[in-house]
C-alpha cells in the first residue's frame, strides 16, 4: 500500500511538472507584457531595460527553473498589471469560484438525477424523449450563450435577479461568503444555474444508463416479484446501486467545472479565479498565468489521486496489479 | 413635552429625508475594465490615470474645453528656457489633514522620473526640482520644451510624508516581486476620497468635503464596478443596476436609444484610426517592398470606401478623416482633413503604374484594440482585393500583435493616435511620423524615414513660440498627406451611457469621465 502511494504521488508530482513547462512554453507566444506595463511616450531604450529587469530575456529553461524553485517555496510573485501578490489574487478568488462551482454541483445532482431516474422508468414516453431531446441542447449550447440569455430573460426583463457580481460578501477568516448576505444568494443564482446546465445532461444520461442497466437485473425483477412498490423498488433498491459512479464522476468533475467556470465568471463579473485567469491573459500577466495553471493541474491531479486511492483502499485487486 | 416629542418626529424625518437625498447622489459605474491599481504610476493604462484622476490630482488639469487650467499650481513663470517657476496653491490638504506643500511636488517627480517607474515616460524633459520655499517650485528641463503643461496634466501628486511614513517612495517594481503601499491605498488632493477598493468587485468614492475648488457636482458617493463583458454591462444598465457606462458597444447603441430609462451620449474621439505601411526596402519575407511606391500607397487610399466604413462598419458613429490628428488637437489643419475619393478605377490604374497587380501581403490587425477593429480591417481586406490586390488578413490579440509591429515583420497594419496625454499634434509627430532616433520613432514601425521633417519636429521641441511650433507640426503633417505615409480613416466614435438618474455628465473627445462635473437628479 505505501509503496502505491509514494508512486501515485510521484506520478501526480510529475504531471505537475509538465503541465507548468508546457505552460511556460507556451508563454512565449501569448505577447509582450512589457508592450502593455508602459505607455506611448516610452522610449525602445526604456522598453528593453524593463524587459531585461524582468528576465523576459532569459532562455525559456532558466525562466522555468526560475518559476519552479521559487513555486514550491510558495512564491508566486507578483501580479505585472496591479502589482498584488499573486498567492493573495489567487486566494481572494478562490473562495468565490468554489461557492459557484460546489452550488452548480449541487443543482446538477437535485435536477439530473431525477430527471435521470424519470427517463429511464418511463422509457419511450414523449416526455421522456422531450426530456433527452432538451437535454441535447444543454450540451451543445455554449455557456456564455446560456448566461447571456439567463441575464436577458431574469435580470433585464424581469428584473428578478442582478446581472452581474457577487453582491456583499461576508468574510469568515479567509474565506469569504456570499451565502450568508440576501444580495449574495440572489447573485449567485444566475451564474450556478448557467453552470450546471452541462453538467446537469451528464448526470441526467449517466444515471439513465445505469438506471436502464440496473432495472433489468435480477434482484429488481424479485424485488418486482414480491410486490415491493414500484417506487421503493426505484429509488431505494435501483436508484442506490446507481449511485456510485454518478459520485465519482460528479467529484472528478468538480475539476472541469473549475476550468469551464471561466466563461462563466467572465459572462456575469463573478470575481472567480476564472476571471482572473481571463485578465491576465488579455494583459499577458505571466505570474498570474503560471500560479494558475499550476494551481486548476493541482486540483485536478489531487481530486484523480483521492480516487485513485480511494478505490484501491476499498478494492485489494488494484493495489496488487501495480505491485 | 408633546410639542418636543412631534419636533423629535421632524428631525427623524428629516434624518430619513436627508439619507434620501444621499442614496439619490450615488452614481453606480459600471466600467469595461478594472483600474489595475489605486497607484497611477503602476501601469501604462489611460483609464487608470482619468478614474485616479478623481483622486489625485495634478499641478495643472484640462478645463471643459480641454484647455490647460491651474489646479494645485496658481500662477507659473518661465525663468529660462529650460526653468519653469510654479507657485503653489496654499491652504490644500490631502485626504488624511496633510497640508499640500512644494515638497510633495517634488517627491512626486522623484517618485514618477524614477528609473524603475514604467510611466516615467510621461515626463519625458524632466531633469531636476528645486524648492525655493514651501509653496514655490523650480522644475529644470533637459532643454527649451513647449509642452511641459500638457505633461504635467498627468502627473498626479501624492502627499511627501505619506509616501515616506508607508515606505513608498520608490514606484512599485514587480520585477522585485513586493507589494507596495499605495497600491492599496491612496491619499490625494482630489474631489472623491478612495472609501473601499476590492480589485475586479468594487472601488467606491466618497466626497471629499474639504475640497480646495467649489464642487460643481453633487455626487456624494461613486460606486464603480468592472463588468468586462459588453453584453452583461449592456443588462446592468437597462436593468438599472447601473447609472454610468464608459464603454457602450456600437452594436448595442440602438438597443440601448430604444429603452426609456437610458439616454447615449456619443461623440467622437481624438483617437485617429489610420493604415501605415512597412517602408524598409525590403518586406519581412525577402521580397522587394512595393509599399516603397508612392502610387501604391495612392491607390490604397483611393481604394478603401472610407464613406461606407463609417455607413456601415461604424453605424454612422464615426467621422472620416483625411489627416492623422483630430480638430481638436492643436497642429491640425482643416485643409488638409479632406477625405481622400473613394475611385475603385483610380486605384487599378495606380496599381498598374506601380507594377502591383496582384501584389500579395499581410494587413496586421488586433480585435481588442480600436473599435470594431476586426471588422474595419476585413472590410479593407475585400476593398483592396477589388482593386487586384491580395491582401490577407493577420489578426490577433493585440499582446500577440505588437511584436510583429514593433519588429518591423508587418507589411499593412491598423494604427491609432489619439496624441494623449499631451494633446498636441507633436505627440504623433516625435512619436511615430519621425525617423528612429534616440528617443524619437518609437511607434515608427514601418521605418520610414524623411529628413526634412525630422528637422521640423526638432525645431518644434524647442520652440517656444506656439505660432511658429505649429506652423512647423501642419507643415509635416501636409508633407505626411501629401507623400502619404499613413492613409487615415477615421476617428473612432465614443459612446456612454447614463440612466435617467444622471442630470448631466461632460463628455470631452479624451474620453475621460470627469465626475466631479457630474450632477444627479
Amino acid at each position: 500500500m505505501l509503496a502505491f502511494l509514494i508512486k501515485r504521488l510521484s506520478n501526480a508530482a510529475m504531471v505537475m511538472l509538465a503541465v507548468s513547462l508546457m505552460a511556460f512554453m507556451i508563454f512565449r507566444f501569448v505577447g509582450d507584457p512589457v508592450e502593455l506595463m508602459v505607455n506611448e511616450q516610452t522610449t525602445s531604450e526604456q522598453r528593453d531595460e524593463l524587459r531585461e529587469r524582468m528576465g523576459l530575456n532569459q532562455p525559456v529553461l532558466v525562466q522555468f527553473a526560475r518559476f519552479v524553485g521559487n513555486a514550491v517555496q510558495g512564491d508566486f510573485g507578483i501580479s505585472y498589471r496591479n502589482q498584488q501578490s499573486v498567492m493573495a489574487l489567487i486566494a481572494e478568488r478562490f473562495p468565490a469560484t468554489m461557492e459557484l462551482v460546489l452550488l452548480a454541483t449541487l443543482i446538477s445532482l437535485m435536477v439530473g438525477v431525477p430527471l435521470g431516474v424519470m427517463t429511464a422508468i418511463h422509457r419511450g414516453k414523449w416526455y421522456s424523449e422531450a426530456v433527452q431531446f432538451v437535454s441535447i441542447i444543454g450540451v451543445s449550447l455554449p455557456s456564455f450563450v446560456i448566461g447571456i440569455l439567463l441575464i436577458l430573460a431574469f435580470a433585464v426583463t424581469l428584473g428578478w435577479l442582478p446581472a452581474f457580481g457577487r453582491g456583499e460578501v461576508v468574510d469568515l477568516g479567509w474565506w469569504s461568503t456570499g451565502l450568508l448576505t440576501h444580495s449574495g444568494r440572489v447573485a449567485l443564482i444566475l451564474p450556478a444555474i448557467a453552470l450546471s446546465f452541462y453538467q446537469i445532461t451528464l448526470v441526467m444520461r449517466l444515471v439513465r444508463a445505469e438506471m436502464l442497466e440496473t432495472l433489468r437485473s435480477d434482484f429488481v425483477k424479485f424485488a418486482r416479484a414480491r410486490g415491493v412498490p414500484a417506487w421503493r423498488v426505484h429509488f431505494r433498491h435501483a436508484l442506490r446501486n446507481c449511485l456510485m459512479p454518478v459520485v465519482t464522476m460528479t467529484a472528478m468533475n468538480i475539476g472541469s467545472l473549475i476550468a469551464f467556470a471561466l466563461v462563466t465568471e467572465t459572462v456575469f463579473q463573478w470575481p472567480g479565479m476564472g476571471l482572473l485567469f481571463i485578465q491576465a491573459v488579455t494583459f499577458v500577466d505571466i505570474p498570474v498565468m503560471a500560479a494558475y495553471l499550476v494551481i486548476v493541474s493541482f486540483i485536478f491531479v489531487a481530486l484523480n489521486t483521492i480516487v485513485d486511492i480511494t478505490y484501491a483502499v476499498i478494492d485489494p485487486r488494484l493495489r496488487d496489479a501495480n505491485r | 413635552m408633546k410639542a418636543q416629542s412631534s419636533s423629535l418626529m421632524i428631525s427623524a424625518a428629516a434624518l430619513c429625508l436627508s439619507a434620501g437625498l444621499s442614496s439619490a447622489e450615488t452614481i453606480r459605474w459600471g466600467g469595461s475594465t478594472d483600474l489595475n491599481s489605486l497607484d497611477p504610476y503602476s501601469y501604462g493604462s489611460t483609464f487608470t490615470l482619468s478614474f485616479l484622476n478623481h483622486v489625485y490630482e495634478g499641478l495643472v488639469r484640462y478645463d471643459a474645453d480641454l484647455q490647460i487650467q491651474p489646479a494645485l499650481a496658481e500662477r507659473w513663470e518661465m525663468m529660462s528656457d529650460s526653468v519653469w517657476r510654479f507657485h503653489l496653491r496654499k491652504g490644500v490638504t490631502f485626504h488624511d489633514g496633510a497640508e499640500f506643500t512644494a515638497e510633495d511636488v517634488m517627491a512626486s517627480l522623484a517618485r514618477v522620473s524614477h528609473e524603475k517607474s514604467p510611466l516615467r515616460g510621461n515626463l519625458p524633459a524632466y531633469k531636476s526640482a528645486k524648492v525655493i520655499d514651501d509653496h514655490t517650485i523650480d522644475i529644470e528641463l533637459t532643454g527649451a520644451y513647449p509642452l511641459l503643461l500638457n505633461d504635467l496634466t498627468n502627473i498626479f501628486i501624492f502627499d511627501a510624508g505619506w509616501l515616506k511614513a508607508n515606505n513608498s517612495e520608490e514606484p512599485t517594481d514587480v520585477t522585485a516581486g513586493v507589494e507596495g503601499y499605495a497600491t492599496f491605498n491612496a491619499n490625494g488632493t482630489g474631489p472623491f476620497k478612495i472609501a473601499e477598493r476590492v480589485p475586479d468587485t468594487r472601488t467606491s468614492m466618497v466626497v471629499n468635503e474639504a475640497w480646495w475648488d467649489t464642487p460643481a457636482h453633487n455626487v456624494t458617493r461613486i460606486e464603480f464596478t468592472p463588468i468586462a463583458s459588453a453584453a452583461t454591462r449592456v443588462a446592468a444598465l437597462l436593468s438599472g443596476e447601473i447609472d454610468f457606462v464608459e464603454g457602450a458597444p456600437v452594436q448595442d447603441l440602438p438597443r440601448l436609444k430604444a429603452a426609456d430609462n437610458v439616454t447615449v451620449i456619443e461623440g467622437n474621439a481624438l483617437r485617429t484610426i489610420m493604415f501605415g505601411f512597412n517602408r524598409r526596402p525590403e518586406l519581412a519575407d525577402g521580397r522587394t517592398n512595393p509599399f516603397n511606391e508612392l502610387k501604391l500607397r495612392q491607390a490604397v487610399a483611393h481604394a478603401i470606401d472610407a464613406e461606407l466604413i463609417h455607413k456601415r462598419v461604424m453605424r454612422g458613429a464615426s467621422r472620416v478623416a483625411g489627416t492623422l490628428v483630430a480638430p481638436q488637437i492643436p497642429g491640425y489643419d482643416a485643409a488638409l482633413d479632406a477625405p481622400i475619393d473613394y475611385d475603385a478605377d483610380l486605384a487599378r490604374s495606380l496599381i498598374k503604374e506601380a507594377g502591383a497587380e496582384g501584389f500579395a501581403f499581410q494587413l496586421t490587425c488586433s480585435y481588442d484594440l480600436w473599435v470594431n477593429e476586426e471588422e474595419i480591417c476585413s472590410a479593407v481586406v475585400s476593398m483592396l482585393t477589388r482593386v487586384g490586390l491580395q491582401p490577407t488578413l493577420d489578426i490577433g490579440p493585440r499582446a500577440n500583435q505588437m511584436p510583429k509591429l514593433t519588429k518591423g515583420d508587418a507589411d499593412m497594419f491598423i494604427f491609432g493616435w489619439a496624441n494623449e496625454p499631451m494633446l498636441d499634434s507633436y505627440s504623433i509627430l516625435v512619436q511615430t511620423v519621425h525617423s528612429k532616433s534616440g528617443t524619437a520613432g518609437v511607434f515608427n514601425w514601418g521605418n520610414w524615414s524623411y529628413p526634412e521633417w525630422d528637422t521640423l519636429i526638432d525645431k518644434a521641441a524647442v520652440e517656444l513660440d506656439r505660432d511658429t511650433r505649429l506652423g512647423y507640426q501642419t507643415e509635416v503633417l501636409k508633407g505626411a498627406r501629401d507623400e502619404m505615409l499613413f492613409v487615415p480613416l477615421h476617428q473612432q466614435p465614443m459612446a456612454w451611457a447614463v440612466s435617467s438618474k444622471v442630470e448631466y455628465v461632460l463628455q470631452q473627445a479624451d474620453n475621460k469621465p470627469r465626475h466631479w462635473l457630474t450632477r444627479i437628479k
